[in-house]
């Protein structure tokens, strides 16, 4: 059933957004949180086959203790650092109960009252300039469940469906909890707050290079609280909180969906229910979950296999004279470096590419360069599949593109081939142009054998050549052009052309 | 005297998973009220100088290295499994959701 949605300008003008994330990152280290088992979201362990990073804790066995992976923490301090939290000289981690087979022991270890970090903000800018402080309560240190996948039904979900698979290698690994305070003021600029908040975190983390960060993998993930208020009310309206948002784009959208949907609720007089709510990418609307239990349901209490984590003064400041420049710093400094105009940069945090072109010029390729490929022929493509520019293509991949080109290889017809070979996962720039036959043709004789036999084709065009009508040269070079079937520099086989038809 | 009603330990069974005649709800609701009420005997004697023990040994930073141990194999994980499918446990499907 599609719910009622208020247009997004009225419902600005009858209600003020109230915004509230929390974002889970997978750290990636080698290790799980409390045991010794392959994190999957460690780059060694990518792919691995379903319960084969699993060891006793992982599936809760009985006798199973867990021990504290001490890089985690480290990470996780970093983490808060750049978060401006400060960072607790002492904490614990709890236990909280619920019973769901994703979660084997029955309970999840988490930090209730004692987060290692709490209170901090984040500095934003979104794309009309305006800045933003994003106030941070807390990140706590935690561990991710399972994955179940549900079969049966015709859709995957659980609704339907006869029985659950589930994979233990998600189990246990190591996340940050990050919980911001309520967000006020957002106005009309809440769903693209929601965006670069997101967008934000992920380049903290990805500067800090605690995790890979990429939302499609679920390495970062992101609740959204929204509330309306009317205008003029003190008062709170009651939240929901979307779950299952998986890109940023969508972030963007299940905000402005929920802001929608609520006003719409209302103003007919109704009342939101406070639940958990699931987005659904190919609807774009969010659909209901469970109520949201109380924290008193999930029975917290301190974990009494663990040892408090009580981090030195001397660590803490190791790891902040350690931290990377701020987002919004590096973002200025980016810009002097590449030398882009205002719209160029613009362009290019509108679609969210900043990580994406500063990874191309490091690997490098030239900003300009590195800037046209993701803006243009990647965003296309990622736009007609509505897809993130990010899951297509590796930015090392779209550097050796550049530099096949930059080394006469390819041409930029070539090239975009090529790329199209790379995005269906045949391999980098260089296997693909190998295999598919990609390559300019260098053979001087047989470029002028095809030049020579267009020109025959066509003999009045060769005659205009002759009368000084250069520009009618296009045709015989299209021609030329298909028959190398686009393997030819274009340019040199105008060069010969021109000197073919005056010879 | 805490005030730990049936409902209260209804609740709380429900949340752990726990089936209870009346007679035990009749028994635990009491039994309940006086564990609560000694915690909060013990509260009064621990001032707020008084740090929370989370060990009888005082012991902080048990931490570990980032190498990677064993892992169990498919035959290990699943010789206690009601239910797999050669890779995955297969389990009821239950109405509910991640956390």
């Amino acid at each position: 059933m599609k719910a009622k949605l208020m247009d997004f300008d009225k419902a600005l003008e009858l209600f003020e957004p109230v915004l509230g994330f929390e974002v889970h990152v997978e750290l990636g280290t080698k290790t799980k949180m409390f045991s010794a088992a392959p994190n999957p979201a460690h780059p060694e362990f990518h792919g691995a086959e379903p319960n084969t990073l699993i060891d006793p804790l992982s599936l809760g066995l009985p006798g199973s203790l867990p021990v504290t992976n001490e890089t985690a923490v480290r990470y996780s301090i970093s983490l808060g650092l750049a978060l401006g939290c400060e960072i607790a000289t002492s904490c614990r981690f709890a236990r909280k109960n619920y019973f769901y087979p994703d979660t084997p022991k029955n309970y999840q270890i988490s930090q209730y009252d004692e987060p290692i970090a709490f209170e901090g903000q984040v500095e934003i800018e979104l794309a009309n300039g305006r800045q933003f402080t994003v106030p941070i309560e807390r990140a706590h240190m935690e561990e991710d469940a399972g994955k179940l996948t549900h079969v049966g039904g015709s859709t995957g979900r659980i609704q339907g469906a006869e029985y659950s698979l589930v994979d233990y290698n998600r189990a246990g690994v190591p996340l940050v909890e990050i919980v911001t305070h309520m967000i006020f003021g957002a106005e009309h600029d809440a769903p693209e707050l929601a965006k670069a908040y997101v967008g934000a975190i992920r380049d903290i983390v990805l500067s800090l290079g605690i995790s890979e960060a990429r939302m499609e993998r679920g390495n970062l993930r992101c609740d959204a609280n929204v509330s309306l208020r009317p205008r003029g009310s003190e008062r709170l309206g009651t939240r929901t909180e979307t779950k299952n948002v998986n890109s940023m784009r969508s972030v963007e959208r299940a905000v402005r969906y929920e802001i929608q949907r609520q006003a719409a609720i209302l103003a007919d007089g109704g009342t939101i229910t406070q639940e958990t709510r699931h987005w659904h990418e190919d609807t774009g609307a969010t659909s209901p979950g469970r109520p949201k239990s109380d924290a008193d349901d999930y029975r917290y209490f301190p974990e009494p296999d663990l040892l408090p984590v009580e981090p030195s003064r001397a660590l803490v400041e190791e790891l902040r004279a350690a931290l990377p420049e701020q987002p919004v710093a590096r973002k200025r400094r980016l810009k002097a470096e590449w030398g882009f105009s205002d719209l160029e940069f613009q362009d290019v945090v509108n679609g969210d590419m900043l990580h994406l072109v500063d990874a191309t010029v490091a690997a490098g390729a030239a900003p300009q360069s590195a800037r046209k490929w993701w803006t243009g022929e990647i965003a296309r493509v990622a736009n007609e599949r509505g897809v993130e520019a990010a899951s297509l293509v590796e930015p090392a991949h779209v550097a050796e593109l550049q530099r096949l080109i930059d080394e006469g290889v390819l041409t930029d017809r070539l090239a975009r081939q090529a790329l199209e070979g790379v995005m269906a996962g045949e391999g980098s720039p260089a296997e693909v142009a190998e295999a598919r036959g990609l390559k300019v043709v260098i053979d001087e004789s047989a470029l002028v054998a095809a030049v020579d036999e267009a020109l025959a084709a066509q003999p009045d065009v060769l005659q205009k050549i002759r009368d000084g009508k250069v520009q009618a040269a296009g045709a015989v070079i299209g021609a030329v052009m298909k028959a190398m079937r686009g393997q030819a520099d274009a340019a040199r086989v105008r060069e010969i052309v021109l000197e073919r038809a005056s010879g | 005297m805490s005030e730990i009603t049936r409902e209260d330990v209804q609740h709380l069974a429900g949340l752990a998973r726990i089936a209870l005649t009346d007679d035990e709800v009749t028994s635990l609701t009491a039994e309940l009220s006086q564990i609560v009420d000694a915690i909060a005997t013990v509260r009064e004697v621990a001032g707020d100088d008084i740090p929370a023990t989370s060990h009888p040994v005082p012991m902080a930073n048990v931490l570990r290295e980032d190498v990677v141990g064993e892992t169990l194999t498919h035959e290990q994980a699943f010789a206690g499994a009601p239910s797999h499918d050669g890779e995955r446990f297969r389990v009821t499907a239950i109405l509910g959701e991640e956390q």
